[in-house]
């Protein structure tokens, strides 16, 4: 199992921010970015995530299912949570586990990962912030994907929690997946590829 | 076909569309204005007045034209969109904004003239003919397009929503066209027609005439209008560069 | 496919928690028809003639009031980008969405019709053929108006642009339906054939649109 991308570009809008980037993580690998705002760390984990077409070159998945999507074959937690206020934590849960494919032993364990399971009856609106994040990350333990595209993963999250999801981490890569994150802060796990993305220099 | 491929391959480059938009502008001009008096000529000199509506059936020789280009800009709209999402042509967009605003006026013309030509025949200013009533939708149909535009500031953004906006529209044109026509074969009220008069070949060449004229105008402000745009746009990206530029400079400074 | 009425379960379960807003739809229904006596007068035999067409277009209001806000939520909370990667495609998300409002604010709507009929003094022999045509066309208002919603849903003024763009594809659904009324009480022939149009202008809607309103969200999701 193994991303390749190949002189690959991404374009935010009608302007390449992001060219020529050629990478090949294995099972167990990490990717992490890291760069200032602006640089396209965002934008190229959207493009790894299929939301965002590729300006040029190519980006697969070795190994994985044939006819399958890179966004099929991953689990993508974004900026925002995805979930909905009005729903319980149980029912937010229960609601992308059944749409991803998984099952009620994997949901228990999920909560149970990210110290929400006291939580489960609970409408997701009152939750704070940090709590609505572990609920966000929550989703990646619902269903096994090999990919799983992370965008400021431990933004408001506490020492524990961050602990959780350096946890999971820790299992997917040791179960043979691949993450790529893209982050402010240092990660909390270890056997991390370090890539660094500037702003492209202004010019004619 | 490959004609046609190879023109508008070589005209994706905005230089060579001025070039050759620059050179086709005055012709059109002229040709329109020539093709406009001579169809006026005809119309006010050459053909009869109606034996039951007067002269004021000369407003057709305006009305009907203009709701022809109406409709036949809309489908340039769509065909352009239809370019621009499958074959990203760089101009497509160009031409479908440049399209619009002149489209709705050539949509107001005619509304405005129908509504004109019923004034004398039924004493009031509206009458909801099948053909006024399909031409005030079309122009729902613009106002929609350019208010969709505008209200999205990301312009490639705008380009590609607009795009599917005005290719939902024309495939709903027909059944619109369609519905409005069975209303009024179907209502128990009694059926006001805006009908031309029977065409006769004295009535048929003015019409003619005038058509091509107002096909002549569209060319030229169609042409303007896309030249207007591309140069704004090549103005706006130098503007970006510019700031760009001087912000670079400022953090240089800043730093120093 | 499981995950297809996984989407409109949740749909519909956040509309039922929500009742608000189905309340308000039918609030707003309640006005406009209650309106009209008020503004045209008493005038029973004229309330009669009119109230088909009143309902419809009453109808056709309420539901525009909540279509604006069909993928809005999901677009703003985040859903949408974890929908737009999985499984089923984005074009199958829009069909839930668009069925999902279906019966969560077009039935609620149908179903108070017969009520706001008698306000308006509905010939008893319409109200069938009413509810029908109401059931046979506004299938063709969620989905069309899930086309509407796609293409507003990262604008703010997205409310009476939503108006703007929905109002000329909702006139034929409006037209068949109306005369298909009229056709019922007069016995004429063709009303037969107004209902058929107006099913079929539902059934492409609902084939054709998600393809419309998905290629829309794609290009927001970029």
């Amino acid at each position: 199992m193994r991303l390749v991308a190949d002189k690959l570009a991404v374009a935010r809008g009608n302007r390449t921010i992001l060219a020529g980037l050629s990478f090949e993580l294995e099972a167990g690998d990490s990717l992490v970015l890291t760069g200032p705002n602006g640089a396209g760390k965002t934008t190229l984990i959207r493009t790894l995530a299929g939301l965002i077409p590729p300006a040029a070159g190519a980006l697969w998945l070795d190994g994985g299912e044939p006819d399958q999507s890179l966004g099929e074959a991953s689990h993508y937690v974004g900026h925002l949570n995805a979930i909905k206020s009005i729903l319980t934590v149980a029912e937010n849960v229960g609601f992308w586990s059944r749409f991803c494919g998984g099952a009620a032993p994997q949901r228990d364990a999920a909560l149970a990962a990210f110290g929400l399971s006291q939580l489960a009856d609970i409408p997701a609106a009152y939750l704070s912030a940090g709590q609505k994040r572990r609920l966000g990350l929550a989703r990646l333990l619902l269903a096994p994907r090999p990919l799983w595209l992370l965008d400021e993963p431990t933004a408001a999250l506490d020492a524990a929690a961050e602990a959780a999801l350096a946890a999971a981490v820790a299992g997917h890569l040791a179960a043979g997946g691949v993450v790529v994150a893209a982050t402010h802060q240092p990660l909390p796990w270890r056997n991390q590829r370090q890539l660094r993305l500037e702003p492209a220099a202004p010019g004619p | 076909m490959l004609a046609m491929q190879k023109l508008s391959h070589r005209l994706a480059n905005p230089s060579n569309f001025m070039a050759l938009s620059g050179r086709l502008l005055p012709l059109c001009c002229g040709l329109a204005a020539l093709l406009l008096i001579a169809g006026l000529g005809l119309a006010f000199f050459g053909s009869p007045p109606d034996y039951q509506q007067g002269q004021t059936v000369k407003i057709m020789y305006v009305h009907v034209p203009a709701a022809w280009l109406a409709l036949m800009i809309y489908a340039l709209i769509a065909l352009s969109s239809f370019t621009l999402l499958v074959f990203r042509h760089p101009l497509a967009d160009v031409s479908a904004k440049a399209a619009a605003p002149i489209g709705a006026t050539f949509t107001f013309l005619a509304l405005a003239t129908g509504s004109l030509w019923g004034k004398p025949m039924w004493g009031t200013f509206w009458v909801w003919d099948p053909r006024l009533t399909s031409v005030l939708i079309l122009f729902f149909l613009y106002l929609g397009l350019m208010a969709l535009r505008a209200s999205i500031e990301d312009e490639a953004l705008a380009a590609k929503l607009t795009a599917v906006l005005s290719l939902v529209g024309i495939a709903i044109l027909p059944v619109i066209k369609f519905s409005v026509e069975w209303n009024s074969l179907h209502q128990p009220a009694s059926v006001m027609r805006l009908g031309a008069p029977t065409i006769h070949p004295s009535l048929l060449w003015p019409l003619l005439v005038m058509a091509l004229g107002f096909m002549a105008l569209f060319a030229a402000l169609y042409l303007k209008a896309m030249r207007n745009e591309i140069l704004r746009r090549r103005l706006k990206s130098l503007r970006k560069v510019a700031a760009t530029g001087a912000g670079a400079a400022l953090s240089q400074q800043a730093a120093v | 496919m499981s995950a297809f009425w996984q989407l409109l379960g949740r749909d519909v379960l956040i509309a039922w928690k929500e009742g608000g807003s189905i309340g308000i739809a039918l609030g707003f229904y309640l006005v406009v028809v209650v309106l009209l006596p008020l503004g045209l007068g008493p005038d029973l035999n004229l309330l009669a003639r009119i109230a088909p067409g009143v309902l419809w277009i009453a109808l056709l209001l309420s539901a525009l009031l909540s279509l604006g806000r069909l993928f809005e939520a999901d677009f703003e909370d985040g859903s949408l980008d974890v929908l737009a990667t999985g499984a089923l495609p984005l074009e199958a998300v829009a069909a839930a969405k668009a069925l999902a409002h279906w019966l969560t604010t077009a039935l609620p709507l149908i179903g108070l019709t017969p009520v706001l009929g008698l306000l308006l003094n509905l010939n008893p022999d319409a109200y069938g053929v009413l509810l029908a045509t109401m059931l046979a066309g506004t299938p063709a208002v969620s989905f069309l108006g899930a086309v509407g919603a796609a293409l507003t849903v990262a604008t703010r003024r997205g409310g009476l642009l939503l108006g703007l763009l929905l109002l000329p594809l909702f006139v034929p659904t409006l037209i068949f339906g109306i005369e298909a009324i009229g056709a019922a009480l007069t016995g004429a022939d063709s009303f037969r054939a107004s209902f058929l149009i107006l099913t079929a202008i539902s059934l492409a809607a609902v084939v054709l649109a998600p393809v419309a309103a998905a290629g829309a969200l794609r290009f927001q999701l970029q």
